[in-house]
């Protein structure tokens, strides 16, 4: 599975379907496991597959941003669909992370 | 109108039950042609009253803990149940999700934006919020050493379609 990739010092984390406490904890696991490990600079959170998220999900957001943050990093949101981008207006997110509307390269 | 219909459910307090318990609900509101934004409403805030039963009521992590890397094995880390309790009258739907647990001291508190007991869990603190946003009515019962009970009001099916809202 390459839910997680890293691209030119840019983790790419495939979120699955539903983004909740069941799943976040394995998520910002392995994706702190990346940071550490692999010299990562930004995270791009991609919700293509995403249907459904909960707060758990803005949990790994603000967690992976104040880790990355402290050396300038910044957090990049893909594909948020119409309910994610709600939950990230309400919740504040969408001030500190990067949300991108437009395709943008990334290849 | 005046149509009456109820549902209890009750499980075990792990994580894997979340998915389902908030499925669940969805699909016993559908009789009331909910708009998908109320679906996706109604799924969140359930999602956020069972996880809270199960981390902070019964202080389970993960639901099952996992045991050794090679071949994990899953066992309840706590016993308890999470119930839920659904009644659909008229165009109104009434959730309560129930523990026996541990209990909020201080439920005021515990409703604030942000404030959480548990910030290693990174789960933002928002739970209550959302649940307040994304339903219409919420009222929290809780006792200290017997459990707490959440509940949510929410009308279906007749709100219009905001475009814009943003």
């Amino acid at each position: 599975m390459d839910e997680f990739q890293v691209v030119d010092r840019c983790l790419l984390v495939r979120l699955p379907e539903e983004v909740d406490h069941h799943k976040a904890g394995r998520i910002s696991e392995k994706a702190d496991w990346y940071i550490m490990k692999q010299d990562v600079e930004h995270v791009v959170f991609d919700f293509e597959d995403t249907r459904f998220m909960d707060s758990s999900g803005v949990g790994i957001l603000m967690g992976r941003y104040k880790k990355i943050s402290c050396f300038g990093g910044k957090v990049y949101i893909l594909h948020a669909d119409r309910q994610v981008k709600r939950i990230l207006k309400l919740s504040g997110m969408d001030k500190i992370v990067e949300v991108v509307e437009e395709e943008k390269e990334w290849e | 109108m005046g149509m009456k219909n109820e549902m209890t459910l009750e499980f075990d307090a792990v994580s894997d039950n979340e998915s389902f318990a908030r499925v669940a609900v969805a699909a016993f509101a559908s009789s009331l042609n909910p708009t998908l934004e109320e679906v996706a409403d109604l799924k969140t805030a359930v999602s956020e009253a069972v996880t809270n039963a199960i981390i902070h009521g019964y202080e389970n992590f993960y639901g099952y803990e996992r045991q050794g890397e090679a071949r994990p094995a899953y066992r309840p880390i706590h016993e308890g149940k999470v119930k839920i309790h659904c009644l659909l009258e008229g165009d109104v739907l009434q959730v309560e999700v129930s523990d026996r647990g541990k209990g909020i001291e201080d439920v005021e508190k515990a409703m604030e934006p942000l404030f959480t007991t548990r910030p290693e869990l990174e789960r933002s603190g928002m739970g209550f919020a959302f649940m307040e946003a994304f339903m219409d009515d919420l009222e929290v019962e809780s006792s200290p050493g017997h459990g707490t009970c959440v509940r949510m009001v929410k009308k279906l099916g007749a709100t219009p379609w905001l475009e814009g809202e943003d």
